[in-house]
């Protein structure tokens, strides 16, 4: 029992970690400095996990193509999209669920979805949090 | 209890919850004591109605699909699956065969993750966390899986009626089979701990058992009943998806040389054995999936209006991870919405069978014997206790229970050394 404690252990040592490492290793003093640092180059972080082929991340619209048919509204399990005066549709990133019903749906095609999953804002409707806004 | 003055003070607590927020039914069992021993054992269920049946009434099928595989955070397919076929049957459509495969492996996917998460939960309950974070471990490449065929970890919105949303093609093969074989060789390991080890061995054997004729009796479902015997699975008895073309048997303990006895070992047993099965099962799925499209239904915005325009009730029933569990859906013409929806999960079914399973054991059993039918809940979030020497009432919180689980073990341990 001993010697395959043993083995195990220097098994477990020369492995790959399974866990993702965090971005850094100890948490920053000050986040702004820390964020500044990054900005400048000075402090090197792990990059994110990266994301598998087909990944549901942050939805794009286009706007351009969209004819206003609603059927994306109808869908929408969250009420995340909201049809506007313009005739267009406006998303709420906060609530959305990524099911994606709204890009299978969609006769123009003019949703899509990106690899985007960093999505944390200081309040639901912060900048990129609401698309067409 | 002594309270903090150090004077006896008799507590009564009225148990608001337990609330989770993955869980359909949580509940609370009551257990009237003689010592240390159970005399009698009472389930509550109802603590939380989260009223997702009434959501779905007030939706349309298309919003529902999302919705109903949140209903469970472990076997999001299984209630996507049957909100579906329910559907489907109400519309009489049918699912395209390539579809009908793909399900299948998805199911089994999930089986397999079901599986494996709860026997490290077994594992903690009686004390080896060393075993949860192991078992969580080998879980996460299932995971990946996954998320690399659907796009999602948890909650995969694979479902559509008429079929899938997602294909997996042939490039997708090489990581299906690279999984499989990871699971294959780390089966022995799991063997070890949960079958071979005899620390788990002497806390799960003879605990919890559940008689053949009393599983028969309290209709009691999937591997709970296996274990004790009972033949009785979805799977076989009437097939969906593509589980009929496929070769596949009742797993039950007899047939892999142990006894058919109903406690907490044999539900091991049954649970590890249905991981080697759903690693056939996907392997003969890939090697006989047929080609063509993957929805019978591709235009979205004709199926909409197609459900408005529907009169009609459909059943869907599903061999969970848990056992069977059927979903009701009714569909009138004119309304958008969902007429009727009604959700019968597993664990509804088994909460009856606790009543013999605690019989006469001990309280420092209730967690592994409450973890053994997989509840689909926070189940021993709190318990109460009545002690019929003294009329007494005692709450119990979770931690004091695990607490006293863990000291059994290691006092077994001792005295077996």
């Amino acid at each position: 029992m001993p010697t395959q404690t043993i083995y195990t252990l220097i098994k477990q040592l020369l492995k790959k970690k399974t866990t993702n490492p965090f971005p850094v290793k100890y948490t920053p003093d000050n986040m702004h400095d820390a964020q500044e640092l990054i900005e400048e180059g000075k402090l090197e972080i792990n990059p994110p996990v990266e994301v598998p082929p087909g990944f549901r991340g942050k939805l794009k619209y286009d706007k351009e193509s969209c004819i206003g048919c609603q059927l994306c509204v109808k869908v929408c399990p969250s009420e995340a999209l909201v049809f506007t005066e313009e005739r267009k549709v406006r998303h709420y990133v906060t609530r959305c669920t990524f099911c994606g019903q709204c890009v299978d749906i969609c006769p123009t095609d003019s949703f899509e979805f990106t690899d985007e999953f960093l999505m944390a804002g200081p309040e639901k409707l912060y900048d990129d949090l609401v698309l067409n806004p | 209890m002594n309270g903090e003055n150090g004077a006896e003070e008799t507590t009564y607590e009225v148990p608001i919850g337990p609330i989770h927020p993955a869980l359909k039914e949580p509940f609370l069992i009551k257990f009237r004591l003689d010592g240390e021993e159970i005399v009698d054992a009472e389930p509550h269920p109802g603590m939380n109605h989260r009223g997702i049946e009434f959501m779905g009434m007030h939706r349309n099928p298309m919003e529902v699909i999302p919705l109903s595989e949140r209903i469970c955070g472990i076997c999001s397919i299984v209630h996507q699956h049957m909100f579906t076929t329910a559907t489907e049957h109400a519309l009489q459509i049918e699912p395209t065969n390539r579809a009908r495969y793909i399900r299948t492996i998805m199911c089994e996917l999930e089986r397999i993750h079901s599986h494996i998460l709860w026997a490290g939960v077994a594992a903690h309950e009686i004390g080896f966390d060393t075993h949860l974070h192991l078992t969580w471990k080998i879980r996460e490449k299932v995971m990946d899986l996954l998320e690399y065929i659907a796009g999602n970890r948890v909650n995969y919105s694979m479902w559509t009626f008429g079929g899938v949303r997602r294909d997996i093609t042939e490039e997708m093969h090489p990581k299906i089979s690279e999984t499989l074989e990871y699971y294959e060789k780390t089966y022995d390991k799991l063997e070890n701990i949960f079958l071979k080890d005899p620390s788990i061995k002497m806390r799960t054997k003879d605990v919890g058992i559940l008689s053949k004729k009393k599983a028969l009796e309290l209709c009691g479902v999937g591997p709970t009943v296996r274990a004790s015997g009972v033949k009785k699975d979805v799977r076989i008895d009437q097939p969906y998806a593509a589980y009929g073309d496929i070769d596949i048997d009742y797993v039950i303990p007899s047939r892999y040389g142990f006894e058919d006895k109903g406690d907490v070992f044999s539900k091991t047993v049954v649970r590890l054995k249905e991981l080697l099965q759903s690693i056939d099962i996907i392997k003969q799925c890939v090697a006989q999936m047929p080609e063509g499209e993957i929805t019978s239904e591709p235009k979205k915005a004709a199926l909409f209006n197609k459900l408005e325009k529907k009169d009609g009730e459909g059943i869907g029933r599903i061999e969970a991870p848990r056992g069977e569990a059927i979903h009701y859906v009714r569909l009138s013409e004119g309304r958008e919405d969902i007429d009727n929806w009604k959700i019968r999960a597993s664990t509804y079914n088994n909460l009856p069978t606790y009543a013999p399973m605690f019989m006469g054991e001990q309280i420092a059993d209730i967690p592994i014997i409450a973890a053994s039918i997989d509840p689909c809940i926070g189940c021993m979030d709190r318990a109460e206790i009545v002690d019929i020497r003294s009329g007494e009432t005692e709450t119990y919180a979770r931690e004091e229970l695990h607490e006293l689980s863990v000291e059994k073990t290691k006092k077994l341990k001792e005295e077996g050394i």
